[in-house]
């Protein structure tokens, strides 16, 4: 029954591509994020908390303008990156990670940030006056007691990245091969007469996809949470 | 061995610690509140006071006057918990370690053997520690302590959260660790009778400042 064309098999992979990119973008950049929300008081701390945030309750084309508006050809960013480093972002599928990212990130630094709360601060004083450094124990003792939040977070974050639709398609447009992933070749199919067979195809796959990420995020979890015991 | 002198203002709480003491085991005795942790955490370098000084043989780890705040990981002061403060994540071994693999070869003066040997836990090192009791966390703590091999080990009320046949079964540990490593111990306790077991030199702490020291 699941017999895919060409064309879908690609949207399927370049789905795959660039919400792994974005996932492994955006973890590193998250943890900092939350373990800087987590552990600091700044001035200026609610502005970066609700900025982080904002892509989760803006309707999506809203980031996607903005993004286009800054990383198109003649956005700020945009045409600096391109006279820089001869790198666009525009209507192609680095664009979509870009947006993707955005739109992840919120999900990811939400769940870092409390597994960071969650840890003992105790065990990092025990770990300084054993002579570890500040660096170390961050890598030592935060980031591992932090990992299975840091997990269910780029889970959750990559499963975003594969449901991008409005972000998406207002940056970087609904280009096949380029930028139509498995939900913008939905859109696509559901537009034409008698694509309601490749749409159909297309959902379970969806569908399928995301139990599978579930389901492996929850055999990683609680594998994670045998090792840390608790 | 041991000269403190300091003062920190932590809101409403004021502490003024001022004590020396040239014994291998000092005690340090008052009652909940009176500011005991306190001065541990000053000495580890967890906490910061605003002026005095903390000079412990010879070494100034901090000196208001001359500038001098040694960062915590940098003091060699080992520290033990009332409540062992283990990571969950690693295995005994691990745990019994990580201070020991941070230091430079030529500073590891108390082997890995050694403590197993002293404190009993050859059996344990394989074991995750969620599964220790409440007695073997502690000898593990005392040991990761023991393996940085501190120029002082501090122990925070190291035996109030076990009964009192476990704390019978750890004393004569703390005796061992006294008499064959002549480590230099400061041992914080609202239970006079331990600090006795161990040392005849008390300091009395009440309400964040040292009301007698003998």
């Amino acid at each position: 029954m699941l017999e895919l064309s060409e064309q879908e098999i690609a949207a399927l992979l370049l789905s795959l591509k660039i919400a792994g990119w974005s996932t492994l973008l955006s973890c590193p950049l998250a943890i900092i994020i939350g373990w800087w929300l987590a552990r600091y008081e700044f001035f200026g701390k609610a502005l970066v908390d609700g900025l982080v945030h904002l892509p989760l309750v803006l309707p999506p084309i809203v980031p996607g303008y903005l993004l286009l508006l800054c990383f198109g050809h003649n956005g700020f960013i945009g045409k600096w990156l391109y006279q820089s480093f001869g790198v666009s972002l525009a209507f192609n599928w680095k664009g979509a990670v870009l947006a993707s990212m955005v739109m992840a990130l919120p999900l990811i630094v939400r769940s870092v940030r409390l597994s960071i709360t969650a840890i003992d601060r105790g065990l990092e004083n025990a770990a300084r006056t054993l002579g570890a450094s500040p660096v170390r124990v961050f890598f030592t003792i935060t980031l591992p007691l932090a990992a299975p939040g840091i997990l269910v977070g780029a889970v959750l974050g990559f499963s975003r990245s594969l449901g991008e639709f409005g972000a998406t398609i207002t940056f970087v447009g609904n280009i096949e091969g380029e930028t139509r992933t498995l939900p913008l070749a939905i859109y696509t199919a559901t537009q034409v007469p008698g694509g309601d067979g490749p749409a159909a195809r297309l959902v379970i796959l969806s569908v399928l996809l995301a139990l599978l990420a579930l389901i492996i995020s929850d055999l990683l979890n609680r594998k994670l949470y045998r090792n840390a015991g608790r | 061995m041991l000269d403190i002198d300091v003062k920190l203002n932590h809101g409403s709480f004021q502490l003024h610690a001022q004590f020396q003491s040239s014994h291998l085991v000092t005690g340090l005795f008052g009652p909940s509140g009176a500011g005991k942790s306190s001065v541990l955490n000053l000495i580890a370098g967890l906490l910061t006071p605003q002026q005095g000084h903390i000079i412990v043989d010879g070494t100034p780890l901090f000196d208001s006057r001359q500038d001098i705040n040694l960062p915590a990981h940098r003091r060699r002061i080992g520290l033990v918990f009332q409540d062992a403060r283990l990571f969950p994540h690693l295995s005994v071994r691990h745990n019994l370690l990580y201070g020991y693999h941070l230091l430079k070869p030529d500073q590891r003066q108390i082997h890995l053997d050694t403590v197993v040997e002293l404190l009993e836990i050859g059996h344990l090192l394989g074991q995750s520690v969620q599964k220790l009791s409440g007695g073997e966390k502690q000898r593990v703590g005392l040991g990761r302590a023991l393996l940085t091999s501190p120029r002082l080990l501090l122990l925070d009320e190291p035996l109030a959260a076990l009964d009192e046949r476990l704390k019978q079964q750890i004393l004569p540990f703390l005796l061992k660790t006294r008499d064959e490593l002549r480590l230099p111990m400061l041992y914080v306790s609202h239970a006079l009778a331990e600090i006795h077991y161990l040392t005849d030199s008390v300091a009395f702490l009440d309400k964040g400042q040292i009301v007698s020291a003998q």
